[in-house]
C-alpha cells in the first residue's frame, strides 16, 4: 500500500511540482488571498459606527466613490504620477543597464552593486533625503541663494506632484536597472553584429534589434514599478502637499482618522482593479508596437 | 577575361592589448574564388574575417575591396554580408522579417522585396518556412536562413565563420556541397573560415593555412596535400607518418640520408636547399604499404608489428612498430585482402621517391 503511494507519488510530476511550491503557495494563500477576500467583502458592507460594521450586502461604497468626484480625481490623479514616475524611471535607468551591459567588460556584478548601493539605506531616509535638497533651506535653494541668483527660495520644488515624482523613480530606480540589465546582457552580441553586417546604423540597430529584444525587461521593470508607486502613500505625505495627495493617502486615512472601513476597501478595489487592467494593456501593447518596429 | 583580385590585405596586424593575433599578413584573393581560412582555434582566421566585415579594425595595414580602401569603413557600409556561426537569426521575428531585414534600405517596392524574399527562400529550398521563428528551426534550417539573409543583400563577398560547425556530419557533409554548388551559380567570392580540413580540401579553390597569426601557406587543396611547405601545414592537412633524419652525403642531386627509424636511404632527383643536416622527413600514410611478405615493387622494406588497428569503412589505418625502433608509423589501406590483427607481424614498404623533406 505504501509502495503504491510512493510509486505514484514519484511517478507524478504534477506531485512533485506542489510540493516543491507549497511553503509559497501556503504564504500566498494565507498573506495575499485571504486578506483580499476579507477586503472584497467589506467592500459591499457599510460602516454604522466608530467600531460598527452593518454586514449586509450592498454597492452602496462602490456608489459613494463614483458619486464624489475627489474619488475619480485621486485615482486619476495616482495613475497618472505612477504614469510619469514609470516613465522617468526607465529613460534615467535604460541607459545604465545598458551601459553595464554593454560596455563594462570587467566586474559587471561590481557595478550592478555599486547601483543599488544607496538603496540599502531606509525608504523613510531616502525620501526625506529628497526634503533636504529640494526643500526652501535645502540643497538647491540655498546653493542659488548663496551664489545670489535668487532672492528668494523658489517654492515650486517641494510640496507638488513634480516632487513626488522625481522622489518615487529615484526610489525605485534600483529595481528598475536589475530587470532592464539582465534582458541587455542576455542579447546575444552576434544579433547586434549581424544588425551592422546587413546594412543598419547603430542606431537603427537598437531600435530594431537591441530595444526589441530587451521588451521582456521594460516589461518587467514598468509592472514592478507601476504596480507599487499608484498605491505608494508615505513619498506623496512627506514631499507632495495637497497637491501630491494620492488615493492611497485617502484610503489610508479612510482606515485611519476618516473610520470608514467599506468605502477604503471600496477604493482599495477599485485601483487594484485599474492597475491590474493598465499592466495588461501596457503588456499587450508593447507587444504589438515591438513588431512593428522590426 | 583575366580574373582580378577583389580582396587585397596589406601588411595587416591585430593586437588585442599585449597579443598580437595577427602578424602582417599578406593575402589576395580573387574575385568569384571560394577561399578557406584554415587553422586551429586561436590561430586568428577569426579575427582575419572579423577584420574584413569591418567589426574589427586592424592596428596596422590596409584592407582593399575592389581597389577601394575599406580599412575603417563600418560593416553597414561593405559590399560584404556575414553568416555567424551561431547563424544570429534575430529571434523577435519571423523568417520572412529576418530576410527582409538587410532590405529595409534599398527602397524596394513591396512587390520586389516579396520576389527577393521568395528567391533566396527558394534558393536555400526553404520555400513555405516564411512564417516560422528561429525557434521553431532545426540547426541545418537556421543556417540556410542565415545564409538566404546573407545572400539576399547580393553581396560582393560572402563571409562565413565556421557555419557548419553545430551541424552534425551527414548534414555537413550535405551542406559542403550545397555550399560550393551555391557559390559556383552565384559566382561571388566565399571567405570561408573552418578548423576543419577535410571541409576546407573538400569546398575550396585556395586555402589559407594560418597559424599563431601567421599564413603559413595559400595554395590549391591538392597542392597543400602534396607539398606542404612546413610541418605544421603537413600535420595540420591529413595524416602524415613525419620522420628525423640527418644528411650524410649530398652528390649532384642526389642525397644521402640517415632516417633515424629507417636507416640509411638514398634521394634522386633532389632540389630543395638544405640549410640543417637535421631534417624532417614525410610521408603520407596511404603512400606506404602493409603486407605479410617483402613486397619487391618497392625500393625498401622494413619489418615491423601491427599495434592498433583503426577501421573506417573505406579505408583502415594500421599502426605499425618497426622492429628495433620506438617508431610507430601510420600506413592506410584501401582494402584488406590480407587481412592483419593486431600484434601480427609484417612488412611495410615504400618508394624513396614518396618521402618528401619538410621545413620545421
Amino acid at each position: 500500500m505504501n509502495s503504491t503511494i510512493q510509486n505514484i507519488y514519484f511517478r507524478s510530476d504534477q506531485a512533485k511540482a506542489y510540493t516543491l511550491l507549497s511553503p509559497a503557495l501556503i504564504l500566498v494563500i494565507f498573506a495575499m488571498a485571504a486578506p483580499m477576500i476579507v477586503m472584497i467583502f467589506t467592500s459591499f458592507n457599510t460602516q454604522i459606527s466608530m467600531i460598527e460594521i452593518d454586514r449586509t450586502f450592498t454597492t452602496g461604497r462602490y456608489e459613494d466613490f463614483f458619486s464624489k468626484p475627489i474619488f475619480s480625481m485621486l485615482l486619476f490623479r495616482s495613475v497618472k504620477i505612477s504614469f510619469f514616475v514609470t516613465l522617468l524611471t526607465l529613460v534615467t535607468t535604460y541607459p545604465l543597464a545598458y551601459y553595464i551591459a554593454f560596455y563594462v567588460k570587467k566586474n559587471k556584478m561590481l557595478w550592478i552593486v555599486l547601483m543599488t548601493l544607496p538603496f540599502w539605506t531606509s525608504y523613510l531616509l531616502r525620501v526625506f533625503s529628497w526634503r533636504v535638497i529640494l526643500g526652501n533651506k535645502g540643497v538647491i535653494n540655498s546653493a542659488l541663494m548663496g551664489t545670489g541668483m535668487i532672492d528668494e527660495p523658489l517654492g515650486f520644488l517641494l510640496y507638488n506632484q513634480a516632487a513626488v515624482i522625481i522622489t518615487l523613480s529615484h526610489a525605485w530606480a534600483a529595481f528598475a536597472i536589475l530587470p532592464l540589465y539582465v534582458s541587455l546582457d542576455k542579447i546575444d552580441k552576434s544579433l547586434l553584429e549581424a544588425s551592422y553586417d546587413l546594412g543598419n546604423t547603430k542606431f537603427e540597430t537598437f531600435w530594431r534589434v537591441t530595444f526589441p529584444l530587451s521588451l521582456p525587461g521594460v516589461i518587467g521593470a514598468i509592472l514592478i514599478i507601476f504596480i507599487p508607486t499608484v498605491g505608494d502613500y508615505v513619498t506623496p505625505q512627506l514631499v507632495g502637499g495637497t497637491d501630491g495627495r494620492m488615493l492611497s493617502n485617502m484610503i489610508q486615512s479612510l482606515f485611519g482618522r476618516a473610520n470608514n472601513f467599506p468605502l477604503g476597501a471600496a477604493s482599495a478595489v477599485l485601483m487594484l482593479t485599474t492597475v491590474c487592467l493598465i499592466a495588461a494593456l501596457v503588456t499587450y501593447i508593447t507587444k504589438k508596437v515591438s513588431m512593428r518596429m522590426s | 577575361m583575366s580574373i582580378k583580385n577583389y580582396i587585397k590585405i596589406k601588411n595587416l596586424s591585430k593586437s588585442f592589448g599585449d597579443v598580437e593575433v595577427l602578424k602582417n599578413i599578406n593575402l589576395e584573393v580573387e574575385e568569384g574564388e571560394f577561399f578557406s581560412l584554415l587553422g586551429p582555434s586561436g590561430c586568428g582566421k577569426t579575427t582575419l574575417l572579423r577584420i574584413l566585415a569591418g567589426f574589427e579594425y586592424p592596428s596596422e595595414g590596409e584592407v582593399f575591396f575592389d581597389d577601394t580602401n575599406v580599412t575603417s569603413l563600418p560593416p553597414n557600409l561593405r559590399p560584404s554580408n556575414m553568416v555567424f556561426q551561431n547563424y544570429a537569426i534575430f529571434p523577435h521575428i519571423n523568417v520572412q522579417r529576418n530576410i527582409e531585414f538587410g532590405l529595409r534600405k534599398e527602397n524596394l517596392s513591396k512587390d520586389e522585396m516579396q520576389q527577393r524574399v521568395e528567391n533566396a527562400l527558394k534558393m536555400v529550398q526553404l520555400e513555405g518556412y516564411e512564417n516560422r521563428y528561429s525557434n521553431q528551426l532545426s540547426g541545418g534550417q537556421r543556417q540556410r536562413i542565415a545564409l538566404a539573409r546573407a545572400l539576399v543583400k547580393q553581396p560582393k563577398v560572402l563571409l562565413l565563420d565556421e557555419p557548419l560547425g553545430a551541424l552534425d556530419k551527414k548534414l555537413r557533409e550535405e551542406m559542403q556541397i550545397e555550399l560550393r554548388n551555391l557559390q559556383k551559380s552565384l559566382g561571388i567570392t566565399f571567405i570561408f573560415v573552418t578548423h576543419d580540413q577535410e571541409e576546407a580540401m573538400t569546398m575550396s579553390d585556395r586555402i589559407a593555412v594560418m597559424d599563431e597569426g601567421n599564413i603559413l601557406q595559400v595554395s590549391p587543396p591538392k597542392e597543400i596535400y602534396h607539398n606542404p611547405k612546413n610541418k605544421f601545414v603537413s600535420q595540420f592537412i591529413g595524416n602524415i607518418n613525419i620522420l628525423g633524419a640527418k644528411i650524410k652525403s649530398v652528390s649532384n642531386e642526389n642525397l644521402l640520408i640517415e632516417v633515424d627509424c629507417f636507416g640509411s636511404i638514398q634521394l634522386k632527383n633532389y632540389q630543395q636547399i638544405i640549410e640543417n643536416d637535421r631534417i624532417n622527413i614525410a610521408i603520407r600514410p596511404e603512400e606506404i604499404t602493409i603486407s605479410k611478405i617483402s613486397d619487391s615493387n618497392y625500393d625498401y622494406n622494413f619489418q615491423g608489428n601491427v599495434k592498433n588497428i583503426s577501421f573506417y569503412g573505406e579505408s583502415t589505418y594500421f599502426y605499425v612498430q618497426l622492429n628495433n625502433s620506438d617508431k610507430i608509423l601510420m600506413v592506410s589501406k584501401n582494402e584488406t585482402k590480407e587481412p592483419f590483427s593486431e600484434n601480427d607481424n609484417c612488412f611495410v614498404n615504400f618508394s624513396s621517391n614518396n618521402l618528401k623533406i619538410i621545413k620545421d
